[in-house]
């Protein structure tokens, strides 16, 4: 009797153990290609703040929010959009045109015009997003990295 | 139970038991003696105790999802059911297990009175167990709105209209159930707290009860005459009757796994009040009731849904104070007996009117089966998430093409907002820009860059926006501002 309460009580604990652990485990969804701007329009040497407009889909909801990416030129003159947030607790990084440095607010970690870290807390510079030019547009794919880490790592 | 064997196991069952008496409690639950010996015919008590604990697991898996308000429960069901990992599967044993719990209660209930177990002194039992019938039906009833789809809706429309028709206090009873005149999100709230709380402390409670008066009065035994039955021998509940109520139980887990997994539990589309030409039908445990409102109106109505069941249900309660004599036989006690079935064999009968009614009528069959068609569409359909109004000019920028997407940005950058509103549509005494995107591009253009008359009066600046920013802004106000309010 113990035997089949417990090879019963094995076969019931599947799916509700599946059930409630989700959806932890699931694969990750590749990101969607978000348009940033006309490739032509960034034309600035500096970098430039654009505002992208991301879906999240979070359990049963979805909702569109307003996130913030720099649009730089990276080592060799190329275009790239790098994340706003910084690799070390997560602020939003903001550029100083008298410094021409980004400069983090929150613990003053420095990174060069292209991203590139110049000193302070960060473990690493800022973190580029994968981006394509498709009809002349700018698009790029909105990532989440994990903090706190030297090598760069993709978390949604 | 076998003698322990001395040695360190026995030393700390020995420690356990001086200082939480298990062997006290364990004797309790299972030396109790069966008069006659154990019997297939007793295992239905254990049985619905086997599904209350399906239900309580599966009910508590189910809550890890589900959001009690009209905006949110359909989306959460139908992501449970479409997305999360078994869900279909756990939601069907809930559902199938109220069924199946309905039946257990119901042939429980019959064998009780065949038996004429109410006798000897079980009238506290009797009644704890009458009262657990109509919390459970009242279970059934609260659980039944909570997905939010088309049929649950309806059905509980019907119903709680139902309470409406009792005399004096039936329109307060609705409108306090409904929280209002209307269903709505105060609806499903009631029934949440009542399906998830109320009831089930309730169903707790009396199920202490219930088991206490039974080892109170001991088990019955079967139906003979009281000096045949004080010759039959006793055994322990332990382990025959144990092994049959769990053989029992294992077989109605796994008839509810089988259901489960074969036949799907499906979620039709969201419940929609408008939708006036929606035929409601009850669960199936509801249909004979569902049925016998139909024979019942005018002042009539007050026979066929107060005084008649109220009656039925004073009976049932009252029948151990009625049929008072020690003789249990059932043939010994025809007018019971003969009560049951005729009660039992009208309830059936209008259950199988009211499904035969429905499959006679072409009209509701046809529309009946193209109600059931759409549900299983809805539901083989991909998971939609539910889309969140975002704030501001977000939530303008999600409906429209990039160009005029950006636009809505610049509008809340360049402080458009914050005369003309969030959205440009100028709320609490803003400006409104409603009606403004008839114009043509090359005008409002203009009008951007040199401001005119009542413009320049209300302090608005010429835009220094580049003129492919200026062609975004306009693209916004063109798309989203094309309709007077």
């Amino acid at each position: 009797m113990a035997a089949v309460s417990a090879a019963v009580g094995l076969v019931m604990s599947v799916p509700v153990a599946r059930f409630l652990v989700f959806p932890l485990f699931g694969s990750r969804r590749a990101s969607d290609w978000i348009e940033v701007g006309d490739a032509s329009g960034f034309v600035s040497p500096g970098p430039m703040r654009a505002e992208i407009l991301v879906r999240r889909v979070d359990g049963w909801v979805a909702s569109t929010a307003k996130r913030a990416v720099w649009v730089v030129r990276r080592e060799g003159g190329q275009l790239g959009v790098l994340s706003d947030v910084c690799p070390h607790l997560g602020c939003g990084v903001p550029w100083r045109d008298d410094e021409k440095i980004f400069h983090c607010p929150c613990h003053h970690a420095k990174f060069d015009p292209s991203g590139r870290l110049l000193g302070g807390p960060s473990p690493r510079s800022l973190d580029p997003l994968p981006i394509k030019v498709e009809n002349g547009k700018l698009m790029v794919q909105y990532q989440i990295f994990r903090n706190l880490v030297k090598t760069r790592e993709v978390i949604g | 139970m076998s003698a322990p064997a001395p040695g360190r196991g026995s030393r700390l069952l020995r420690w356990l038991d001086q200082r939480a008496g298990w062997r006290g409690v364990m004797h309790e639950a299972l030396d109790e003696p069966v008069p006659g010996g154990s019997r297939w015919a007793y295992v239905f008590g254990s049985g619905l105790l086997f599904i209350l604990v399906n239900q309580i697991v599966t009910g508590i898996c189910l809550a890890f999802y589900y959001v009690p308000s009209a905006d949110h429960a359909h989306a959460t069901v139908g992501y449970m059911q479409k997305v999360v990992w078994g869900g279909r599967f756990i939601r069907g044993l809930h559902a199938y297990g109220s069924s199946l719990m309905i039946v257990l209660l119901l042939l429980h209930l019959a064998q009780t009175f065949l038996y004429g177990a109410y006798k000897n002194r079980r009238e506290l039992l009797w009644m704890a167990g009458c009262v657990l019938f109509l919390l459970v039906l009242g279970m059934g009833f609260t659980g039944y709105l909570l997905p939010w789809d088309r049929r649950a809706y309806f059905a509980t429309a019907v119903g709680t209209n139902i309470l409406a028709e009792v005399p004096f206090v039936g329109g307060f009873l609705k409108a306090f159930l409904r929280a209002g005149p209307d269903m709505g999100t105060l609806t499903l709230s009631r029934f949440y707290v009542l399906h998830v709380f109320v009831i089930p402390a309730l169903i707790f409670v009396l199920i202490a009860a219930h088991v206490f008066f039974f080892r109170q009065a001991g088990a019955a035994g079967p139906p003979l005459r009281p000096e045949e039955r004080e010759k039959l021998p006793t055994e322990p509940f332990f382990p025959m009757q144990v092994l049959k109520d769990f053989l029992c139980g294992m077989l109605l887990i796994l008839g509810l796994f089988l259901l489960s997994a074969l036949r799907p539990v499906t979620l039709g589309p969201i419940a929609s009040p408008a939708d006036s030409t929606y035929v409601p039908r009850p669960e199936w445990y509801y249909l004979p009731a569902f049925q016998w409102l139909k024979y019942w109106s005018g002042s009539g109505i007050l026979v066929g849904i107060v005084v008649i069941p109220l009656l039925l249900f004073a009976l049932l309660l009252g029948i151990p104070f009625l049929d008072r004599s020690p003789e249990r036989r059932p043939r010994r006690r025809l007018l019971p007996v003969l009560g049951l079935a005729l009660v039992g064999v009208g309830v059936v009968s209008l259950g199988f009117q009211s499904a035969w009614e429905d499959r006679r009528d072409p009209a509701v069959h046809a529309k009946l089966a193209a109600q059931e068609a759409a549900e299983e569409e809805y539901n083989r359909a991909p998971f939609e998430p539910r889309e969140l109004a975002p704030a501001g000019a977000a939530a303008v920028a999600a409906k429209l093409s990039p160009a005029a997407a950006k636009g809505a940005l610049l509008f809340e950058n360049e402080g458009c907002s914050g005369c003309h509103g969030a959205s440009g549509h100028g709320a609490g005494g803003l400006i409104p820009l409603d009606g403004i995107g008839s114009q043509p591009a090359a005008a409002l253009q203009a009008l951007l860059r040199k401001p005119q008359g009542k413009m320049v009066e209300g302090g608005m600046e010429p835009s220094r926006l580049s003129d492919a920013e200026l062609a975004q802004l306009v693209a916004f106000l063109r798309e989203a501002l094309k309709d007077k309010k």
